[in-house]
């Protein structure tokens, strides 16, 4: 189990509404894999490099270049909820303002 | 002859030469997905385009072209993979309605080898699962025992192709995704080495464990459709080049097999360690050295796999923001606003779950306790796997610790369903190909929950691991174990019981 406070805090910063069924619910399973997870604390990890590529090989740089994605950018427009003027539309951001969304 | 009771390089030959028509072929399997799926559940969503392309191929074919490898033969894509033309949903209702701009390299290299795409098909949502009961379109029955799971997340690829819906599928394996349905379903599915087979267009679970393979009725099928997967791809960065794949072995001797103790040890059930000590039994009889090994950390996998691979969803999935994908939350007052009631209404529970747990591992004052801490187990497991191939050319167990279990079972109880790839995560983890193979039934006792009863005869796979790049030695071994035990090759899943819809 894990605190209420702590829930609602990872969920604020992962941007995910919960309700107060969901947070109860969360509590208890996330709790749970912890308390799974924690064995990991008894493995002996001194001066182990901690693994950045499962392989020993160097990734593949490509050239810096403007290339063709596939697809011209009215195809993603399109894609959006909402779209208008070559841009993603967005609720209003700054509150109070002159300029709102378009 | 029936064409959905031929494997894929039996009707690639059979269209080359004529004798079938690739228009003929989609149709029997297109009457088969029309009949069973309503059951099944295994397709979310059919090619209109499918016989349009399968007569391409036939013109090609009467023009007197080569089509290529899989000419004719039909395709079902997991719909975590993004298609022109058809919806990715990924299973989810934050991307429902949603369609890609661009074909997935894989789906590319499909259509140019001269495959037809039967279709998307049904996971847990986003992948991750282990039963696709987690997808926000129904669940998807085991075609062996519709009471049971198919298992997941490639749930949808393997009861189409056990069930003869399509003859190939692609899955992803993240953390067993491809095997474990294999196992369940009876078939052959394969985990590439980290890098074999581009990424570009598969929505990105955890990058540094994903990768995509075939699932299918057969070896040769199996090394059939790799062969048109893998290769480099500049759109992906972590593709490796033909000069960073090792040679392939030069067979010298009987083939030795590290047996991993630590997959026969406790939480197997008995059921299954029969089926796979009389496997094994049977490489020995036939010559092979049977090693006894052991990967003494290998029983962190689990737990290090539900850091790693949550940490980087947490940050994969933070895409989904209402912003660039189909759904957006009606009612939001302001941008963050907007953020989060997208994602609180968007995804199911397993993914929130897992954004949980990785935002969490990811957080200030946890990283070195957690995400720090689990790549350097993870380097353990490496140096573990690499010093077990010193002495074996594969490592053999258990592809999954039980028989498929039955729908509902675990839903409530999500660390029981992560332990369900225990055996198989190592791959993942360690970067290197694994391939599960079917290796026998069993009857499940004990899996009676929820009144649903003993299940009878379940399938059961096995397991095997080779050093990175020797995609090969598992397709050799796979072919090995149909010569072994001819009896299951011939075995299919019963039609499905029709329902109307």
């Amino acid at each position: 189990m894990i605190e209420r406070e702590t829930v609602q805090k990872i969920a604020r910063l992962a941007r995910l509404e919960l309700t107060a069924e969901e947070i109860e619910e969360m509590q208890g399973q996330l709790g749970r894999i912890l308390s799974y997870v924690e064995m990991i604390q008894a493995v002996d990890t001194e001066g182990v490099e901690p693994t950045a590529h499962v392989l020993d090989v160097t990734m593949t740089l490509r050239p810096d270049v403007p290339a063709d994605s596939g697809a011209p950018p009215s195809a993603y427009l399109k894609a959006a909820p909402d779209s208008g003027y070559g841009f993603f539309k967005v609720p209003r951001i700054v509150e109070g303002g002159e300029h709102g969304s378009v | 002859m029936d064409p959905c009771s031929l494997t894929a390089v039996q009707i690639a030959r059979a269209v080359k030469a004529r004798e079938l028509t690739a228009v003929a072929v989609w149709e029997a399997f297109e009457a088969r997905i029309r009949r069973f799926n309503p059951t099944l559940n295994a397709f979310l969503h059919v090619n209109p385009q499918a016989a349009a392309e399968a007569a391409a191929i036939d013109a090609r074919v009467a023009a007197g072209e080569d089509p290529g490898p899989l000419a004719g033969v039909p395709v079902a894509v997991k719909d975590n993979i993004v298609t022109c033309g058809m919806p990715t949903t990924c299973a989810s209702r934050i991307l429902e309605g949603w369609v890609s701009p661009y074909d997935a390299t894989v789906v590319k290299n499909l259509r140019a080898a001269g495959a037809v795409i039967a279709g998307k098909t049904n996971l847990d949502e986003f992948a991750m699962g282990g039963s696709n009961e987690n997808s926000a379109f129904g669940p998807v029955r085991n075609p062996w025992d519709p009471r049971a799971v198919p298992g997941g997340s490639s749930g949808g690829s393997a009861a189409a192709v056990a069930a003869r819906l399509v003859p190939l599928a692609l899955g992803s394996d993240t953390g067993g995704s491809v095997r474990q349905p294999a196992s369940f379903c009876h078939l052959h599915g394969l985990k590439p080495t980290y890098g074999r087979v581009s990424r570009h267009g598969l929505v990105a679970f955890a990058s540094s464990l994903d990768q995509i393979g075939p699932l299918t009725r057969t070896a040769d099928d199996a090394a059939l459709l790799h062969g048109v997967l893998a290769g480099h791809d500049p759109h992906d960065a972590t593709s490796l080049r033909p000069d960073q794949l090792p040679s392939p072995p030069a067979p010298d001797g009987p083939l030795r097999v590290g047996v991993v103790r630590e997959f026969l040890a406790e939480g197997l059930d008995p059921g299954v360690r029969e089926v796979v000590e009389a496997a094994l039994a049977k490489w020995k009889a036939a010559g092979a050295t049977l090693v006894d090994v052991s990967l003494p950390s290998a029983g962190f996998g689990i737990a290090i796999y539900y850091l790693l691979a949550t940490s980087e969803a947490s940050s994969n999935l933070s895409r989904y923001d209402g912003v660039r994908y189909a759904f957006r939350a009606a009612d939001a007052r302001n941008l963050e606003d907007l953020y989060s009631r997208t994602r609180g209404q968007g995804f199911g529970a397993e993914v929130k779950r897992r954004i949980l747990l990785g935002t969490y591992a990811l957080s200030a004052g946890w990283y070195d306790a957690y995400y720090r801490k689990a790549q350097q187990v993870r380097t353990l497991i490496r140096r573990e796997v690499a010093a077990a191939f010193e002495t074996c050319d594969v490592l053999a167990g258990p592809t999954v610790p039980t028989p498929p279990f039955a729908l509902g079972a675990l839903i409530d109880d999500p660390l029981s369903m992560y332990l369900s790839d225990m055996y198989a995560v190592v791959a993942n983890l360690a970067g290197v190909p694994a391939l599960s193979v079917p290796a026998g039934f069993t009857r499940a006792e004990g899996m009676t929950a929820d009144g649903v009863g003993a299940i009878p005869t379940l399938p059961v796979g096995l397991q095997v691991m080779a050093r990175p790049g020797h995609e090969e030695t598992l397709f050799a071994f796979a072919r090995g174990q149909e010569a072994l035990a001819p009896e299951l090759g011939g075995r299919v899943a019963p039609d499905p019981e029709e329902v109307s819809r």
